[in-house]
């Protein structure tokens, strides 16, 4: 049967891994090429890279150039996928289906557009059109205000008034193969996910669900596996900063019968060096 | 098998060079083929693809290349593995990117169709981690590779005659994973994108052939 997945997802800014709390507060933490044996090690079952560089810094030099997602994070992703054999999501930045051609180029499986999927939803029919609905995840960000949910573009910076639910039908009927739904205010916190919009967002859609934003132990992750329809948990900190906790969520998840797939199966071949 | 007897065929429909990184890392040296005559003297030959079929079928068309893999099943000159939408185009007609209820033409070298999930009760496109139930053992899926492995599309290979299913799936009822018809074959997963077994059963491709 179809396994739900566990996803570290590694926020990059200007190159680098960095830890966020409610899309603020950015402290660095490591080189996404250095801590890629790790992930590697625990045999992820897919790994999310979001670049959240805020825009000015990487376009100084290219402001004659159409691409919009930065030079070294399309250099990142090459490395990465030179050294990995598990789905590569990559997103951020996507402005146009440039953008989009670019990271799919140069190694990646699926995107993440968020914004400007919003703001321009033909521009997830054009994505799926291209390279198919299943390499098109549309990123929804919401926070809770006051027992209220919330969306925001542009890194929760621009509130808008569509509801995430009628995002995610909408993002659907344009194309989209998954939804990547974030929480502004649980991200960081480690004070679990948000139960209650995961559920809501994955019952309005026929599409997978990838929940974000909360984790701060592996009882979050059997949370939100038993009790929403979510088909994928993903956690930034957590797998930053505790050790081996990707194994060991995992064996907890195991153990509490819910179908995902065990640590460390097979192992890889040898790799031959001619 | 020669480091250097292997081929990628590149047809506009993305990811080859997931399967290249793979190859490379197993000790191969892969070419990547870009016209038929490339496939002179090669004797592994990969079918790689991501999107729709109708797209996928229509470049491998005017590139010549389905004149090209018909004269390889005949002559069996090389061992050939279609993967994802590869796999797919193995197929005698897919829906997908068609006029509704019409089919666009494959390469027709196993006998079957590629249809959209039609299921109520899952999610579509099935993506993620499943496992397989190999149910014809060859020299490229042994036994032992009932494993999970990495999917993610939203259409399927239909069956004519079951003679030609190696392996099934399940997503809401069964598919067929994995198809085999005397030197070709065809796996719906992404065995470059499966870590261990799917890297195990690439080497046996590659190594063995099918």
């Amino acid at each position: 049967m179809l396994k739900k997945r566990i996803i570290p997802v590694l926020f990059l800014k200007n190159g680098l891994i960095v830890r966020s709390q409610g899309f603020e507060d950015f402290r660095e933490f490591g080189n996404p090429i250095n801590q890629l044996q790790r992930l590697n090690d625990w045999m992820a079952d897919e790994l999310i890279y979001i670049d959240i560089t805020r825009s000015g810094i990487h376009d100084l030099k290219r402001d004659d150039h159409k691409i919009q997602v930065a030079a070294g994070t399309v250099a990142i992703l090459r490395e990465i996928s030179k050294e990995s054999f598990m789905p590569l999501t990559f997103g951020g930045r996507i402005r146009d289906i440039g953008d989009a051609a670019a990271l799919i180029a140069n190694g990646a499986d699926k995107i993440v557009v968020n914004t400007a999927a919003h703001r321009n939803p033909a521009l997830i029919g054009e994505i799926a059109a291209r390279f198919g609905s299943q390499a098109c995840v549309v990123g929804i960000d919401v926070k809770c205000e006051n027992g209220r949910h919330r969306v925001y573009l542009d890194q929760g910076t621009e509130p808008i008034e569509m509801s995430a639910v009628d995002l995610a039908r909408r993002a659907q009927k344009a194309g989209a193969g998954e939804i990547f739904l974030n929480s502004i205010d649980r991200d960081g916190t480690a004070n679990g996910f948000d139960l209650e919009i995961i559920d809501a967002v994955a019952k309005a859609v026929g599409i997978p669900l990838i929940a974000c934003g909360g984790a701060g132990s592996y009882d979050d992750f059997e949370e939100v596996l038993s009790k929403t329809g979510a088909s994928a948990v993903a956690a930034g900190n957590i797998f930053n900063f505790m050790e081996n906790a990707y194994v060991r969520a995992k064996k907890q998840l195991v153990q509490a019968g819910l179908p995902v797939r065990p640590p460390h199966r097979e192992p890889l071949p040898t790799k031959v060096t001619v | 098998m020669s480091v250097s007897g292997v081929g990628i065929i590149d047809y506009g429909m993305g990811n080859l060079q997931s399967v290249a990184n793979a190859c490379d890392y197993l000790g191969y040296r892969p070419v990547i083929l870009k016209r038929p005559q490339d496939l002179a003297g090669l004797r592994r030959v990969i079918l790689p693809g991501v999107g729709a079929f109708a797209q996928g079928a229509g470049n491998l068309k005017s590139a010549g290349w389905f004149d090209a893999l018909k004269k390889l099943s005949v002559e069996k000159s090389a061992s050939l593995l279609g993967i994802c939408l590869g796999m797919q185009l193995l197929a005698d007609e897919g829906e997908e990117g068609a006029a509704p209820g019409g089919f666009v033409e494959g390469l027709g070298l196993i006998p079957g169709q590629v249809k959209r999930f039609q299921r109520t009760h899952v999610r579509v496109p099935h993506i993620g981690w499943n496992n397989i139930r190999v149910l014809k053992p060859n020299a490229v899926l042994t036994a032992d590779l009932s494993d999970d492995y990495y999917f993610v599309h939203s259409y399927h290979y239909v069956w004519a005659v079951q003679d030609y299913v190696s392996a099934t799936c399940d997503h809401g009822g069964a598919f067929a994973a994995a198809i085999h018809r005397d030197g070709i074959m065809g796996v719906q997963f992404h065995p470059e994108k499966s870590q261990g077994p799917g890297l195990k059963l690439l080497k046996n491709f590659l190594e063995r052939g099918c």
